[in-house]
């Protein structure tokens, strides 16, 4: 069959087999899923993970002697294992687990409350979810430090010599992600990292987007913290993880208080508990951590290097028909980006496509992508943007580009 | 014409429409062709922040009737706009806060007056009744 879309040695057709969700209908027509980089689907074994926690050994964890209690603490002791062979922490203990990219970021914002002065400065990147932007808003309000910011250029790349410039020994901290969330730029946190150590400012990066597609390894890195979520990841939403160094994670005092943080508590001192537990007061999200564990299992068995080798072919595929398109223009035109597509139609407002493609059974995000600073320096309202994951196809993006086509008819 | 026969005239017009192509064209046409406000009103404070579209919304009073002129930047919002403003401008302040908007759902476009859509469409219609309650206030 000649006009048939050939794909790489990957065969994607039984990759979505484990998807459930991609088999539904939306609005009458076949559901096609390009909102990945909000969150990504759940496989299969990932459901089933959750089903057989809550089926058999659905017990608090940590605590009892009993049985159930003593298979979920494994479990959930496992899957910090998982999380830690996967980004290649040297310590089990240096991975913490949190609801997510949003509360690890609080919590490090919080322990760095009582470490800075007001002298201190912290720099955050131009290309920052609003997550990312917030905290460090709310820490410099507590503190009295200064907020800079790293400039980005037309292409939605950050202008390091500017970066270099800001950079001082007031300098404590030092927070950009991995991955732009609204224009799929991959930031270059090896030299941000190396230059940050420099003058001896800590450094987190914001893994969210990045973890979707590439494994990364801490150590090498050298990272002080990085943060991820379990959702963009084909886990559940509501857990996601923080890694951060011992000595760091040591040095920072606990975010919030309660049961499992603490080793000794009398109505006169209460002693901490050692790491991660001194980090995660009460009940954490059980089920959640212990299928975060199967989902990286999962993206692991087909392998980080196969999905960043399809989701390049999509990536490719999908910028060249859509700029067929008149009047299409993209944001976000790094030569170093990710699955992710961002762009506009001249005179046609984002939101008035999202509504027709939707119709046409699309999901696509809309809007300013939580990162209102990026609109604002392209002077634009917001942006259409098309995510893709390894269980994407070139089909879908030909329904997608001819859904495109059609709302810009009917639009203009 | 009081408001409840506008709504019956609108859902009316709708039932002619095969599909939802037809439906959207025809609000995208509306969208298109009205000049919705004058530009001296589309102003920071006549603004309702959206998060997805903006929408500006203005209201007087000419005797006893309240008129309301509005726009958006996104021109679905903009065409249903056009069938708010058709509904509930020119009518008296008491019918407009008595008035529901249930004829929406009715026409299939229930989900643009979803609160968590952020268009600014159901703050819209609440500021609507605000003017409304304000003017009926200064008719007491």
């Amino acid at each position: 069959m000649k006009n048939k879309i050939e794909h790489s040695k990957f065969d994607v057709e039984n990759i979505r087999k484990d998807f459930p969700i991609l088999s539904r209908k939306v609005n009458e027509k076949q559901l096609v899923y390009f909102d990945n980089a909000a969150t990504s689907q759940t496989p299969q074994v990932v459901i089933d993970a959750i089903v057989d926690y809550y089926s058999n050994y659905n017990a608090n964890i940590h605590r009892g002697v009993h049985t159930l209690s003593q298979e979920a603490t494994d479990k959930y002791e496992t899957a910090r294992q998982k999380i830690q062979e996967h980004f290649n922490a040297k310590e089990r203990h240096e991975i913490i687990f949190t609801s997510g990219t949003t509360h690890s970021i609080n919590l490090v914002a919080n322990g760095f409350a009582s470490i800075l002065k007001p002298e201190d400065e912290i720099i955050v990147s131009a290309l920052e979810h609003h997550s990312n932007i917030v905290p460090w808003q709310m820490l410099c309000e507590k503190t009295g430090a200064k907020l800079k910011v790293i400039p980005m250029n037309q292409s939605g790349e950050l202008v390091m010599a500017d970066f270099e410039s800001i950079l001082s020994n007031q300098t404590k901290l030092v927070f950009v992600n991995h991955i732009s969330n609204a224009l799929g730029t991959i930031n270059p946190i090896e030299t941000i990292i190396e230059m940050a150590h420099q003058v001896g400012a800590a450094v987190l990066i914001d893994g969210a987007q990045a973890c979707p597609h590439i494994k990364p390894d801490v150590q090498a890195l050298n990272v002080d913290f990085y943060v991820a979520s379990a959702h963009k990841m084909c886990g559940p939403t509501g857990v996601g993880m923080l890694y951060g160094k011992e000595e760091w994670l040591n040095k920072l005092p606990p975010y919030q208080g309660g049961g499992e943080m603490i080793a000794e508590v009398t109505f006169e001192k209460t002693t901490y508990a050692n790491l991660p537990h001194k980090f995660e007061a009460g009940t954490p999200n059980i089920c959640g951590g212990i299928a975060f564990g199967t989902a990286i299992d999962y993206m692991n068995t087909i392998g980080f290097d196969t999905i960043a080798t399809y989701e390049e072919e999509l990536l490719v595929y999908a910028t060249h028909k859509l700029l067929e398109i008149e009047g299409l223009k993209i944001y976000g035109t790094s030569k170093y980006k990710t699955s992710v597509i961002s762009f506009n139609i001249e005179n046609i407002h984002p939101y008035d496509i999202g509504t027709i493609v939707d119709k046409l059974g699309i999901a696509v995000r809309t809007g300013h992508h939580c990162a209102q600073p990026i609109m604002d320096f392209y002077n634009i309202p917001g942006t259409v943007r098309a995510s893709f994951s390894f269980y994407n196809t070139k089909e879908e993006i030909d329904t997608f580009v001819n859904a495109v086509k059609r709302a810009a008819k009917m639009l203009t | 014409m009081i408001i409840q026969d506008i709504q019956n005239e609108i859902i009316d017009e709708f039932a002619l429409f095969d599909d939802w192509m037809e439906r959207y064209e025809y609000m995208i046409d509306l969208g298109k062709s009205l000049p919705l406000i004058n530009d001296q009103f589309k102003t920071e404070d006549n603004l309702i922040k959206g998060c997805q579209s903006k929408v500006w919304v203005h209201a007087e009073m000419k005797d006893d009737l309240v008129i309301f002129t509005a726009d958006s930047d996104a021109i679905i919002t903009k065409g249903i706009i056009a069938i708010l403003i058709r509904v509930f401008s020119n009518q008296h302040p008491k019918s407009i806060i008595e008035a529901n908007t249930d004829f929406i759902d009715e026409i299939g476009l229930k989900e643009h007056l979803s609160p968590t859509r952020a268009n600014g469409l159901v703050s819209m219609i609440k500021q609507l009744k605000m003017y409304a309650l304000a003017y009926q206030t200064q008719l007491n």
